[in-house]
């Protein structure tokens, strides 16, 4: 038995991954992942629901979701307007109230026989439009152009225009900017809130099954930390990868008109590349203080019971990275940046915004050494809290906050 | 924190002419909320022995491995394990079973297996192929497939028990290692901690049960109130307490009774009482000189269960003493 093939400790790292291997598989591997893969398949099978009954209520109710004008003109009159509604239709593309002709009445009993928005009567000279004041007008610059084109005639061919996308965007579109980056943070603030919250009770089953002893005694605490982050940092990016499969191909499905968000200002590339590396530092930073908080808890009540305020905060960092997006330059968004919890979100809005790279290895740099430093300290107050190991925390507030944690249990 | 009071060179590790230690300990404290849970102890394991600690429930055996282990820094004190300060810079070298065995319940026994090992150093491909052997030399191969929650409880604690010796560890920390096991499977264990001891490995366990530790152990520690009040070789253990005199005579009472100690005690038809200092021989020339008739007189050396009895119930009774005036003065 004492012949040893292998001679040296595990590098934290290593130890890491021998946790973070099994504990990938074992949730890969479990039925529920399945069902963790069709999570994001209920909201929008109940968001489907919704909309498919709000039509039917609208359907119910008459309402009519395409607008139409009657046309109760002269036929004469009523004939141009309608060709100059369609011609300028092909060029202008949708926008213009659809024309149906009918015979000329009062607009009232126009309305009321066949279900339209509006009335138009008089002539192309002097259109009169009837209907709901909110509608009409809406529509009455439309049928000023399209009554002035009935009168002009035929439409003249129009100059074509030549295309010269430049690189650089001027400062005023950063508002288009703006919606980008609003769109990626807001992703990954779903994503991160989705999946960051899984590692809270990611330590409870090793305290239900007393493995916790077998792995503290074999490698360091920052190890089965580190291991238990990787794991599921693995597991959420495979999640995410199906998902994002899933919604890539029901966009091209949809065709290309489903998004559109201005070209961030790093490129689409860049950006998405950036996302992932931004939620794999959003979803380390939350889950470092996650998972020591809920390796605090001894049962799965109390981990529940503690994802309230964590969801709230987690609400809260959004919301302060959201404020930081619109003012660019500013102490807040310096501030946001620097604050390690709120620094991927306002980093990946700032790279939709401006095109330099060099901001975002150092933030990651920042953002990285956060991380060691809140799973060593995580690691520490386990090892205090829980196996009752070290010298004892005095902060009285945290003794209050951590009140509730119980010691590994010493048979003797 | 003080885990460092002392030096290991004064300590004296494996001095001349002496068996290398394989565990050195000096004065080892642990607190819990101001509760002296380990309170001052001192082991020394030699290399290659099967050691025992022994201790009534709540003694301290659990906190001091764990402290041995690194599991728990102790509040002062010094350890070194196999030469080194930090058990955890030597986890390859070293198979630990907790007293609350625990194995991940999805998981086969395979790898089960090869995953403690793996947490000690061991490539998962040769800790799966030692596993597959292990569970076959066992008698265990036909469940090297099995969940780990398809097992019974005292499968699953054998598969932990080869977990903790698959990576072939140089020191084996046993804790409560026969708990949880039937007769059967308690005596296979025996049998493995004797060979694995005759291999060179140090096997430590602890215990409640002292039947193991006789039959298994070559020192022991004696744990009581968090203290070591004995520690050394089970003959001396064992030579501790007096001799006990069992005496069995044809008279019922007689001026031979003046010869015997004033704590003998009558059980029956015999007469109980330690050996005198003196020796049996005075004793006998003043019962044949009384007539009392000696049908039998036998004398009985002390077992390890009298010794630890002994031992522990007068320290629990010193850790009594000494808790009153502490006590009155909070």
């Amino acid at each position: 038995m004492n012949a040893q093939s292998h001679s040296g400790r595990l590098s934290i790292l290593a130890a890491a991954l021998v946790v973070a291997r099994r504990d990938f598989t074992a949730i890969l591997f479990s039925r529920t992942f399945f069902f963790f893969l069709l999570g994001p398949l209920f909201p929008l099978i109940v968001g489907g629901l919704a909309g498919s009954v709000g039509r039917q209520v609208d359907s119910s109710a008459g309402a009519n979701a395409d607008p139409v004008v009657a046309v109760a003109m002269a036929p004469a009159d009523a004939q141009a307007m309608t060709r100059a509604r369609d011609a300028l239709s092909a060029r202008l593309g949708e926008g213009l109230p659809a024309f149906r002709i009918v015979a000329p009445a009062r607009p009232s009993a126009v309305m009321e026989r066949h279900k339209v928005s509006a009335v138009l009567t008089g002539t192309p000279a002097a259109p009169v439009l009837s209907g709901p004041r909110e509608r009409v007008e809406g529509w009455s610059g439309a049928v000023a152009m399209i009554a002035a084109q009935a009168q002009a005639g035929p439409l003249r061919p129009w100059p074509a225009v030549r295309i010269d996308a430049t690189a650089a965007r001027p400062k005023a579109d950063r508002q288009a900017g703006l919606r980008t980056a609003q769109g990626a943070q807001t992703l990954l603030f779903l994503l991160t809130m989705m999946l960051a919250g899984m590692v809270l009770s990611n330590l409870v089953e090793e305290k239900a099954n007393k493995i916790i002893e077998v792995l503290a005694a074999a490698i360091p605490m920052e190890a089965v930390f580190f291991g238990k982050l990787f794991a599921m940092l693995g597991v959420s990016l495979v999640g995410i990868a199906a998902w994002g499969a899933a919604g890539g191909a029901l966009v091209l499905a949809a065709g290309p008109n489903v998004l559109q968000l201005p070209e961030p200002a790093v490129g689409w590339p860049m950006l998405i590349g950036l996302g992932v590396v931004y939620f794999a530092m959003a979803y380390l930073l939350l889950g470092s203080v996650f998972l020591s908080i809920g390796s605090l808890a001894a049962t799965v009540r109390e981990v529940q019971t503690i994802s309230m305020p964590v969801t709230m905060l987690q609400v809260l960092l959004f919301f302060l990275a959201s404020f930081a997006m619109t003012r660019p330059g500013s102490a807040v968004e310096i501030g946001a940046i620097l604050f390690p919890f709120s620094s991927p979100y306002t980093m990946l809005a700032r790279a939709a915004q401006e095109p330099a790279l060099w901001p975002h290895a150092a933030a990651l740099l920042w953002q990285a050494g956060w991380v060691a430093l809140l799973v060593r300290l995580g690691s520490g107050l386990f090892r205090r809290r829980v196996m009752q190991s070290g010298p004892k925390v005095r902060v009285k507030a945290r003794r209050r906050l951590l009140g509730r944690a119980r010691p590994a249990p010493a048979g003797d | 924190m003080d885990t460092h009071v002392g030096d290991p060179q004064e300590t004296g590790n494996a001095a001349e002419g002496q068996v290398p230690l394989a565990i050195e300990a000096r004065a080892l404290v642990k607190r819990f909320d101001g509760f002296k849970a380990v309170d001052g102890v001192d082991l020394s394991v030699p290399q290659g022995s099967v050691y025992g600690i022994l201790g009534p429930n709540g003694a301290g055996k659990t906190t001091t491995l764990r402290m041995l282990l690194g599991i728990i820094d102790p509040d002062s004190g010094y350890r070194r394990i196999l030469g080194a300060d930090r058990p955890h810079d030597l986890a390859h070298a070293i198979g630990y079973l907790p007293e609350e065995r625990g194995l991940y319940p999805s998981m086969k026994a395979t790898e089960a297996i090869a995953f403690l090992g793996a947490l000690r150093g061991l490539p998962l491909k040769e800790g799966r192929r030692r596993a597959h052997d292990l569970l076959e030399r066992h008698g265990l191969g036909y469940a090297a497939e099995r969940q780990i929650r398809q097992l019974s409880k005292g499968m699953a604690q054998q598969v932990q028990i080869l977990g903790t010796l698959v990576h072939q560890p140089r020191l084996v920390v046993f804790d409560e290692p026969f708990s949880g096991l039937d007769a059967l499977n308690q005596g296979k264990l025996e049998v493995m901690m004797r060979d694995l001891a005759q291999q060179g490995t140090t096997v430590i366990f602890s215990t409640h049960v002292i039947a193991h530790a006789e039959r298994l152990c070559d020192e022991v520690a004696i744990i009581a109130g968090g203290k070591v009040p004995f520690a050394g070789p089970v003959d001396v253990a064992r030579d501790s307490i007096p001799a006990q005199v069992r005496l069995e005579t044809r008279a019922g009472d007689g001026p031979w009774r003046a010869a015997l100690p004033a704590d003998a005690q009558r059980e029956g038809q015999f007469w109980r009482f330690p050996l005198p200092d003196t020796g049996i021989e005075p004793l006998l020339r003043a019962l044949i000189a009384g007539e009392a008739g000696i049908l039998s007189l036998s004398i009985e050396r002390a077992g390890l269960h009298d010794a630890f009895v002994a031992i522990a119930g007068a320290a629990a009774a010193r850790a009594l003493e000494q808790a009153k005036p502490e006590e009155a003065a909070r």
